[in-house]
Parts: C-alpha cells; sequence; structure tokens
C-alpha cells in the first residue's frame, strides 16, 4: 500500500490545485465557479463524517442528512435572532443570538453531536435491517420538527441577513469563504487520516469487520461505535453550518431523506473506506448533477440507473479506478 | 367523545393501510434480507395506474384491477432482473440499488404524469357517509378501506396459516436456511413474495389515491412510516406488522387530533398549538424510540 | 481445597423445544483441562456461548474467580480473564495476523479514546503480539493479511488471540476442527505447553487430543452432564461406552 513518493505528490498537485483555484477561474472569467467548488468542498466534509461511520465503522446510517440539518438550523436560528435583535430565551437566563462564527460554528456541531448522540443511543443498541430503518426515521422525525417550527419559516425555512463573522476576515466574499472552507475540510481530512489509524480507529475498523470477536477479546463496542457516531454527527453539523453559510439560507429540504441518500451515493461513488474516496465521490457526483441537469431537468433518470450499475458492477467505486486493481481492500 | 370515536376510525384507517406496506415489506426484510426502498415506488405506480384506467373508463374497480397485476408485474420483473441478485449484498448495497430505482421511478412518472399531482375521485357508491351510531356520520370511504384492509389481513393470515406457500413463507421467516434445505425452489418463492408485497402496496396506493393527492415521492413517507411499523412489529413478521400498523395508525392520528388541546391544558393556547404541532409530528417516532428501549427487536420478533 | 475457577450451577437454556443446557453442574479447577465431549447437538457451543456471554441462560448461575458473571456482558467477562476461541474461525481477515493479535493485547490495555497516535506503531501493543505469534509459531506469517493464511494457520491464530488476552480460563471450542493430522498433532503440542499455566475447557471431537491432554473429562448428552471424571474413569464408565465412546472411539482411546 505505501508507495509513499507518487502519492506525496499526487496531493502536492492537489494542494496546488486548490489552493489556485479561486484565481485560475477567476481568470478564466468562470468567477461563479468558486461557489461551486465551495459547496463541493463543503459536500465532501459531510460525505466524509459519513464515511467515519460506513466506511470506518460498518454502521450504514440513513439519517445523516439530519446532522447536517442541525447545524445549518442552528446557525440560521442564530443569525436570525441576532439580526432581528429578539433573545431566543428569557427565561431561565438570556440567550441572545449571535453571527459571530466562533460561537455558531462550535455551537452547530455540538447540537448535531448531542442528536447525533442520542439517536445513535438508540439505535446501536440494534444493527443490520434495523440499524438502517430507524436512523431512517429518526431522520425523519427530525425532518418533521423543522418542518413544524412556525416561527422559523416552517416549510419555507428561513433566510440569513449575511454570512456569520469570523474576525479579521469577509465570509461575504466568495474567495475568502472558500479558503476557510477549505482550510476546515483540509484539517478535518487530515484529523481523520490519524483517527483511522488510532487505537480508536483500529478498534472501529475491528468491530466493522467482526463485532463479536471484538467483544470476545474484551473491546466494550458499542461505546466506540457511538462515540463514532457522535463525532460523524457533529461534523455533519459543520457542514451544516457552512452549507448555511454559503447559501444563506435554511430550510428542511436540507434535511430531507433524499439528501441522506445522496450523501450515501457519494461514499460508495468515491470508494468506501478510503480516506480521500468521499471527496472524489463528492466532487463527481455533483459536478455530474451539475452537468447532467444543464442538460435535462430529468437528469434522475440517468442517476438511477447508474446508481444500479455501479451497485452491480462497480464495486469499488472511482477511488477503486485509481488506486491499484485487484489487491487486498486494506483500508 | 363523538370526536374520538371518529380520529379512532381514521387512526384504523390509517393503520390498515400501513398494513398493507408493510406487510410484504417486512416479509422481504425477513425471509430475504433484504431493504426494498423501492417498495415506496410501488405504492405510487399503483396509484397512477389506477387513477389513470379510472379516469379513462370511470371505473374505480377497473382501476383497481389493474394497477394491482401491473405494480405486481413490475416488482417481479425488477426482482427476477436485479434486485434478485443483491440477496446475498450487504445491505448498504442495496439500498443504493433501491435508492436508484426511487430516482427512477419518480422521474418516470414525472414525465410521463407531469410534476402536478393527479386526482383519483372516490367512487360514486362510496362516496357520503353511513352512521356508525346514530347520529354520528362517518365517511363511507375511509370505512370501506377499514373493512377492505382487515379483510386482506385476514387472508393473509389464511395463506400463510393453512397454505403450502404460507408454510414455506413462515419457514423463511424464522430459518431460510431450512427452507432452501427443504429442496423448495426458493427463487420462485422469492419473486412471488416480491409480487405479492407489491400488490399490497398498490392495493394501498389506490385506496389512498381518493383521500390523499396522487402524486410523484407519494410512496416514501408511508415507506418510512411502513419502517417505523415493520421496526416496531418485528422484522418478519407479519402478525407484528398488523399490530403495529394499527399502534402506529392510532398513535399518529390521535396525537395529532389532541395532542394540542392537552397541552392547552399546561400552557398558553399559543405556545400549546406550537409545541403540540411539533410533537405530534414526532409522536409515532418517539413510540417507535420507546418500544426499541424496551424491546430492541420489536415486538414480536421473528429470529428465534 | 482450593476453591473452583469456574463453577457453573443449575445452568440452563432452551430453544423453543431444544433444551440445549438442561440443569448442568460443572466445575473447572485452577489450571486444570477440562474436556467437554459430547455427540453433535449436545450442546456444547451453547455452553461456551452462555459462559462467553454471548447469549443469556435461561436458568442458573455461572460463578467465575469467585465472583457471580452470569449477567455480565462479553467483554467484561474477557477483562477478568475468560477467553473464548471459536468453533468456526472468527477473524479479522482484513488486519495482518499481528495487528489480529495486537486488537487483542490492546483490549487490555485500557479504553480506546486514543485518537492520535498510530496504534500499529506502538510497541506497547506490538512487542506483547510479537511475543504470542512466536509462541504459537506464527511468527514469519505476522505481516500476512489473516484472510490469506491457510486454515490451520487460521486456527493457530484465533488460539492465538484468545491467548493474547491473557486470559486464567481458555473455552476452546473444538480447536483442531478441520486440521489434518500434522497440524492437529501440533495444536496437542501447543496446549499442552500451556498446561499449567491457563485452564482450558476444551472442548474436542478428537478423542486422541482429549485423552492426551485432560485431566477430567465431562460428557454431555442432550444438554446434561452424563458423567465427568478422570479420563480412566471415563473410559471404565459403562454409560458413556453405551451412550456415546462408540466402537471406533474406544479403540482410539485405548491407544493412548
Ligand atoms: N440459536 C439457536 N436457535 C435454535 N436452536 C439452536 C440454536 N443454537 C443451537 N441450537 C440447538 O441446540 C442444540 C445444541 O447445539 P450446539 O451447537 O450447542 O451443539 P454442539 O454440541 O456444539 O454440536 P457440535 O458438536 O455439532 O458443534 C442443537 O440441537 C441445536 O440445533
Ligand atoms: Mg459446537
Amino acid at each position: 500500500m505505501d508507495n509513499g513518493l507518487p502519492r506525496l505528490i499526487l496531493a502536492a498537485i492537489l494542494a496546488a490545485a486548490l489552493l489556485a483555484l479561486p484565481a485560475l477561474v477567476e481568470a478564466a472569467g468562470r468567477g461563479y465557479w468558486t461557489g461551486i467548488a465551495t459547496h463541493v468542498l463543503i459536500f465532501a466534509l459531510a460525505a466524509g463524517s459519513l464515511n467515519l461511520i460506513l466506511g470506518f465503522g460498518g454502521m450504514v446510517s440513513f439519517g445523516h442528512a439530519a446532522f447536517l440539518g442541525t447545524g445549518a438550523y442552528v446557525v440560521g436560528i442564530l443569525s436570525h435572532h441576532a439580526s432581528m435583535g429578539i433573545p431566543i430565551a428569557t427565561w431561565p437566563f438570556a440567550i441572545a443570538g449571535t453571527e459571530s462564527a466562533l460561537i455558531a460554528w462550535p455551537l452547530a456541531m455540538l447540537a448535531a453531536g448531542a442528536l447525533a448522540f442520542v439517536i445513535g443511543l438508540i439505535s446501536l443498541r440494534t444493527g443490520g435491517l434495523y440499524f438502517i430503518m430507524i436512523t431512517l426515521a429518526f431522520a425523519q422525525m427530525v425532518y418533521f420538527f423543522f418542518v413544524s417550527l412556525e416561527p422559523y419559516g416552517g416549510d419555507d425555512g428561513l433566510s440569513m441577513w449575511s454570512r456569520s463573522r469570523l474576525p479579521g476576515l469577509d465570509l461575504g466574499s466568495d474567495t475568502q469563504f472558500y479558503y476557510v472552507v477549505l482550510a476546515l475540510v483540509a484539517l478535518a481530512y487530515f484529523l481523520k487520516s490519524r483517527v483511522i489509524h488510532s487505537r480508536f480507529g483500529v478498534v472501529l475498523r475491528g468491530s466493522r469487520d467482526n463485532d463479536r470477536r471484538m467483544r470476545a477479546i474484551g473491546h466494550p463496542t458499542r461505546r466506540y461505535r457511538l462515540a463514532a457516531f457522535t463525532l460523524a454527527g457533529a461534523v455533519a453539523g459543520l457542514a451544516g453550518a457552512l452549507i448555511a453559510n454559503q447559501t444563506e439560507f435554511v430550510s428542511p429540504a436540507f434535511l430531507h431523506w433524499t439528501r441522506s441518500g445522496e450523501m450515501l451515493v457519494m461514499v460508495i461513488l468515491g470508494g468506501i473506506g478510503t480516506v480521500l474516496g468521499p471527496a472524489l465521490g463528492a466532487t463527481a457526483f455533483l459536478l455530474l448533477e451539475e452537468v447532467f441537469s444543464g442538460w435535462t431537468e430529468h437528469w434522475m433518470i440517468v442517476l438511477g440507473p447508474l446508481l444500479l450499475a455501479v451497485v452491480l458492477f462497480a464495486k469499488r467505486g472511482l477511488w477503486g479506478l485509481v488506486s491499484r486493481p485487484g489487491e487486498v481492500p486494506r483500508d | 367523545m363523538l370526536l374520538i370515536l371518529e380520529q379512532t376510525l381514521n387512526g384504523l384507517q390509517l393503520g390498515v393501510m400501513l398494513f398493507l406496506m408493510a406487510a410484504g415489506l417486512t416479509l422481504i426484510c425477513g425471509i430475504m434480507s433484504f431493504i426494498n426502498l423501492a417498495h415506496g415506488s410501488l405504492y405510487m405506480v399503483g396509484a397512477y395506474v389506477a387513477a389513470t384506467v379510472a379516469q379513462a373508463t370511470g371505473s374505480f374497480l377497473l382501476g383497481v384491477c389493474a394497477a394491482l397485476p401491473a405494480a405486481g408485474l413490475v416488482a417481479m420483473a425488477l426482482e427476477w432482473s436485479a434486485l434478485g441478485r443483491l440477496y446475498d449484498r450487504d445491505h448498504l448495497d442495496q439500498v443504493l440499488a433501491t435508492f436508484g430505482l426511487i430516482l427512477f421511478f419518480n422521474e418516470l412518472v414525472k414525465i410521463v404524469w407531469g410534476a402536478q399531482p393527479i386526482f383519483l375521485d372516490t367512487p360514486a357508491w362510496l362516496s357520503g357517509s353511513v352512521e356508525i351510531v346514530p347520529g354520528v356520520p362517518y365517511s363511507t370511504y375511509r370505512l370501506a378501506i377499514i373493512v377492505v384492509g382487515l379483510a386482506v389481513a385476514l387472508g393473509l393470515y389464511l395463506l400463510i396459516a393453512r397454505t403450502r406457500v404460507g408454510m414455506l413463507i413462515r419457514a423463511g421467516a424464522s430459518n431460510r436456511r431450512m427452507v432452501s434445505a427443504l429442496g423448495v425452489d426458493i427463487k420462485r418463492l422469492y419473486t412471488l413474495i416480491f409480487g405479492l408485497g407489491a400488490m399490497l402496496a398498490a392495493l394501498a396506493g389506490v385506496m389512498a389515491g381518493p383521500i390523499y393527492a396522487v402524486q410523484v415521492g407519494m410512496g416514501e413517507n408511508i415507506l418510512i412510516l411502513a419502517f417505523v411499523v415493520i421496526v416496531v412489529g418485528g422484522i418478519g413478521s407479519v402478525r407484528g406488522a398488523l399490530v403495529a400498523a394499527l399502534l402506529v395508525g392510532l398513535v399518529d392520528t390521535l396525537g395529532r387530533a389532541f395532542l394540542p388541546t392537552l397541552l392547552q391544558l399546561a400552557f398558553d393556547p399559543a405556545t400549546a398549538n406550537g409545541v403540540g404541532a411539533s410533537l405530534a409530528s414526532m409522536t409515532i417516532y418517539i413510540f417507535m424510540a420507546a418500544i426499541l428501549a424496551w424491546r430492541p427487536q420489536g415486538l414480536f420478533p421473528a429470529h428465534g | 481445597m482450593t476453591e473452583p475457577l469456574l463453577r457453573v450451577t443449575g445452568l440452563r437454556k432452551a430453544f423453543g423445544a431444544v433444551v440445549a443446557t438442561d440443569g448442568l453442574h460443572l466445575d473447572v479447577m485452577p489450571g486444570e483441562v477440562h474436556a467437554l465431549i459430547g455427540p453433535n447437538g449436545a450442546g456444547k457451543t451453547t455452553l461456551v456461548a452462555q459462559l462467553a456471554g454471548e447469549i443469556a441462560p435461561d436458568d442458573g448461575r455461572i460463578d467465575f474467580a469467585g465472583a457471580d458473571i452470569t449477567r455480565l456482558s462479553m467483554h467484561a467477562r474477557t477483562r477478568r480473564g475468560l477467553a473464548r476461541s471459536f468453533q468456526i474461525t472468527s477473524l479479522f481477515p482484513r488486519f495482518t495476523a499481528l495487528e489480529n493479535v495486537a486488537l487483542a493485547v490492546q483490549a487490555r490495555a485500557g479504553h480506546a479514546f486514543r485518537f492520535w497516535r498510530p496504534a500499529w506503531r506502538d510497541p506497547t501493543l506490538l512487542e506483547p503480539a510479537h511475543a504470542v505469534l512466536a509462541r504459537l509459531g506464527l511468527d514469519l506469517h505476522a505481516d500476512r493479511p489473516a484472510s490469506t493464511l491457510s486454515h490451520g494457520e487460521q486456527r493457530q491464530l484465533e488460539i492465538a488471540v484468545a491467548l493474547a488476552t491473557q486470559p486464567r480460563l481458555l473455552l476452546l471450542d473444538e480447536p483442531m476442527a478441520g486440521l489434518g493430522p500434522e497440524d492437529s498433532a501440533w495444536m496437542v503440542e501447543l496446549l499442552g505447553e500451556l498446561r499449567g499455566e491457563v485452564a482450558m475447557l476444551l472442548i474436542e471431537h478428537d478423542m486422541d487430543a482429549v485423552f492426551t491432554l485432560a485431566d477430567r473429562i465431562t460428557v454431555l448428552v442432550y444438554g446434561r452432564a452424563l458423567a465427568s471424571g478422570t479420563p480412566d474413569a471415563i473410559r471404565a464408565d459403562p454409560e458413556v461406552r453405551r451412550a456415546y465412546l462408540g466402537d471406533g472411539a474406544e479403540a482410539g482411546a485405548e491407544a493412548v
């Protein structure tokens, strides 16, 4: 697996391209591509967090959009209160809204993580088909919860006055926002590549491959799975906070169950259980969407059968095509 | 009091529809260990075919007669050509493949029938209402749904308890390997169960037509509710599906009808309505969580 | 008299109409090799699963090292020194042999809420794992994925993983299952070396191995202990001969 130098070169090229992207597209007169790239990066973050539990933990969660949406709503609601000047609560103590990224984004992660903890606590008591259905059901619950939140726009969602504020930066600038997102995504992917090889990571992967044996050799696996689930939820919450910032709008559509499905697709498309796969998958998925939906509004009629074909014939995803063929998948 | 009676009947009506969805789905999950997200698409296909035929011929019954075989055939063709190959794959593959099918069917329906909802009228002989107890009128059509649903449940019970196919289904639900060991043509049995499940789903879709709009994506909400039913009832158990479907139907309907009023006892009306509406939309999921905390494998686990 | 390391009292487990464990009593003394034999379907694996905490008994009680562990979870029992090898090989196929063992070493090295340092570069995990592998003669294969090992090597690795948890009692469910004569002999030798160091509850159909290794033998039929005693006593027991030890087995036993 360790063919270090070519990888290093590849990584360097990738990093250079990502860093230069805003300037390049600007020069090409396609400035709006910076926004698209930001969007792709944010979903690379979300899909990457899903991959932690799906690819490395073997947990087929069909409710990841709930965490994404919760993160988005936390930012949206805080900003709504700040811009309207109404406190969120006056009792038992006063809580005001905020537009500060340094407060709102961690809160988004905290809320999404807490939600993931509770959902995980219940659904990780089961496995297999039960787990899929339960995560899907709870995500639907969260969806309906936000639909019923009339003060925050219900079905229609909530517009934000502006993006969050970071000291010294202007997130309203698409280029600056791009770099902030890029930094966060790069940091998350780096941390993930450490985590999956740490003691925590090997327990998670061991439990994915053979949970019974893990428990038989003395690992209380459920608490590690729950921790991974919570962590993934929190990171998805961060992605949600970013997406709310990019679109300056939040709505229940972020939590729709098809969003959860799309994130699963991104992970699989890129190559499950590989560190960079989800980023590749998110890129491919969103670019496909961009291209096909330009040709026809009915692009789903292509995507659906394509998915079926990928499942039936190309199990290892895009990463499988670019990495060496035929090797034993070893994470 | 009368309102409670009416809402209870509404709950039963939702419950039997959920049962029709869940019965086939739980068998497919339990016997083939297969998760079929596209089950909701079959519900939708049933409703669209029925609406089209009913509009063309003016007969609701003809619509039903066309919808059931159509959905059954679509399902069996899918099972035979693609989905049947996925039984031995992991659940993730099944989720993705059938997710792809949902996207495909939704788009196909959009192309053929357009994005606007279409309408399926209540047949004339079922419109109007009957007095269930003196002074309480109730929609004849909804009552008919309850009757049909319960009749189908009884029929399914007889099929499963009394026939050879039913014996195989029971054996399959509790011990898959045993059935193959019996030397039964297991593939045919699977295809059959798939078709049967699809027809039940289509029946639910047709019956839903006059009450809710026939529109793209109509299958997914009820699909997720059916999953709740299956989880509560226990995967693979038709009896569990029936009990859970009725419970979920009742909890959902009564929660929506009475929670806001109940909360008014504790809060001011505005808060009560707001919180009530939020809570009501979440009751069945909370109910599911409670059941799971108590029995992680559902009420009637089929696997020993 | 010393306390038994493991004491099973009135254990019962039924699957529907099948009573797989039927009011079973069983003791294993510290350091003892206690063989459990019985025909297919006698309930041996079901007993091990209850001892290991994988399935809950309907009734009865399990004491281990002086404490009631009947309701303890699987991992908690392992931490108290009860390890299990599986009848059907149960490994981590994508991990190397070394990593398989290191996972077991890690289980007793405290919690795994450590997110930063690579586990497979940690000498406190790898060195003990290497030692266990060397002991089982697997050190040459340390870096091969478990899925690429031969069946015999996988059976050895199965024992290595159990051993790496540093158990006081090893539950060995048919360690020789599917092994050729050569590998079997090597396994008998290995288990013989472990004698005295760790107590064993040995389930085995290979009578040669059983009569070579066991200090005591319990014969299980229909979930009940038909007889229990020294190998000589079991060999001589007319009821056991009639119910279980057929002619072939007898010949094998005589040859010991
Ligand atoms: N999960 C289960 N559900 C139903 N019956 C079971 C289950 N596990 C075991 N049994 C039954 O319990 C009995 C004992 O099985 P067990 O596997 O413990 O036997 P064994 O002595 O280990 O047999 P072998 O020598 O073949 O390994 C058998 O009749 C078996 O069919
Ligand atoms: Mg056995």
